[in-house]
């Protein structure tokens, strides 16, 4: 079936997109990323560790991005003058890459975003040549302000960041996906496959996740599942469902032809 | 002597240094990383012509695992 994502005018087979944190390994990272079918990999960006780095592999060496579409992201920051900072620094390393994930944070203990700063940051890297793709809160009305700022993505938190508890408010995404004119995508709170599909079959055009595939006791095989996860609500989205009909059955089999019953 | 701040820890540079120099001190000579002086990015074509002065304050950053 050809259905690509559309991001930013480039186009994309596959509707997942996966974060390279909190694996085991660079290993269990790569085989997982493979298992996902995912194109588009989040990275942070970190100071090096001061005379650590000689030698030592790096996660570039693992995804090679000539195979990968890199987002760098913004994790950790609570400005928006850090967010900007960072990404700069990000297109430096990745050659004048332009596809950036925005995220400002307002608490280190829940990480919902900082809407103020974040639509500040959006605004600056915008008008700087970035291509933005933003965390942001399920409020429909800042989504909206975000896509008017001129970013190719938004990316509403389904819950919050890490917790895997899943779609809490379809209502809000709902709200967001019918009046976006850019991809929305579902960005943190997904725990398992049946949480992406439900995602999708709301029409999100991609999901995006990390920790519900690095902190699954098989995150090779959940990435697996997550990749048929998403197909399969995208799949859906697309086919329409059947209206809901509540408190009426209505039989499968044809209801002629049925034996009589032996008299009596 | 000029001292520089390099990612966040203090370096003392014995003679004059451009950022191409302090990244080989560090161990980072042809690695792949981005360097910010004093909140601007330095490109990378710059970094042999940079010159680092006393106070300048240096971030390297590079790729990590993240989410």
């Amino acid at each position: 079936m050809n259905d690509p994502l559309v991001i930013a005018g480039k186009r994309y087979a596959s509707r997942l997109l996966v974060g390279t944190g909190k694996y085991r390994d660079f290993d269990e990272t790569r085989a997982a990323v493979e298992a996902s079918g995912a194109e588009i990999v989040t990275v942070a960006i970190r100071r090096t560790n001061i005379g650590q780095h000689t030698g030592e592999p790096s996660l570039l060496d693992y995804l090679p991005p000539s195979r990968y579409t890199y987002l760098p992201n913004t994790a950790g920051c609570y400005t928006a003058e850090e967010a900007v900072r960072t990404l700069r620094l990000a297109r430096e390393l990745l050659d004048g890459h332009a596809l950036v994930k925005l995220e400002v944070l307002g608490d280190p203990q829940n990480l919902y975003p900082n809407m103020p700063e974040t639509l500040k940051a959006a605004e600056t890297l915008v008008r700087e040549g970035f291509e933005v793709m933003v965390y942001c809160s399920d409020d429909p009305i800042q989504a909206r302000m975000l896509e008017d700022i001129g970013c190719v993505a938004v990316m509403p938190l389904a819950s919050i960041i890490g917790s895997g508890m899943g779609i809490l408010n379809p209502w809000n995404l709902r709200l967001i996906i019918d009046k976006a004119r850019v991809p929305v995508l579902v960005d943190a709170g997904v725990g398992t496959a049946s949480d992406a599909t439900i995602a999708m079959e709301l029409g999100c055009d991609a999901v995006l996740m990390n920790s519900a595939i690095s902190h699954a006791r098989n995150p090779v095989l959940m990435a697996s599942a997550m990749k048929k996860a998403v197909q399969a609500g995208r799949e859906a989205y697309l086919a329409g469902r059947m209206p809901r009909k509540l408190y009426m059955a209505e039989p499968s089999s044809p209801t002629e032809g049925l034996l009589t019953a032996l008299a009596a | 002597m000029t001292k520089v701040t390099f990612n966040g820890e203090t370096q003392t540079l014995m003679y004059r240094m451009t950022v191409r120099d302090m990244l080989e001190r560090m161990g980072l000579a042809g690695k792949r990383v981005a360097v910010e002086r004093n909140g601007r990015v330095v490109p990378r074509a710059e970094h042999g012509d940079i010159l680092l002065f006393d106070g300048d304050r240096l971030e390297v950053i590079v790729a990590v695992g993240g989410g």
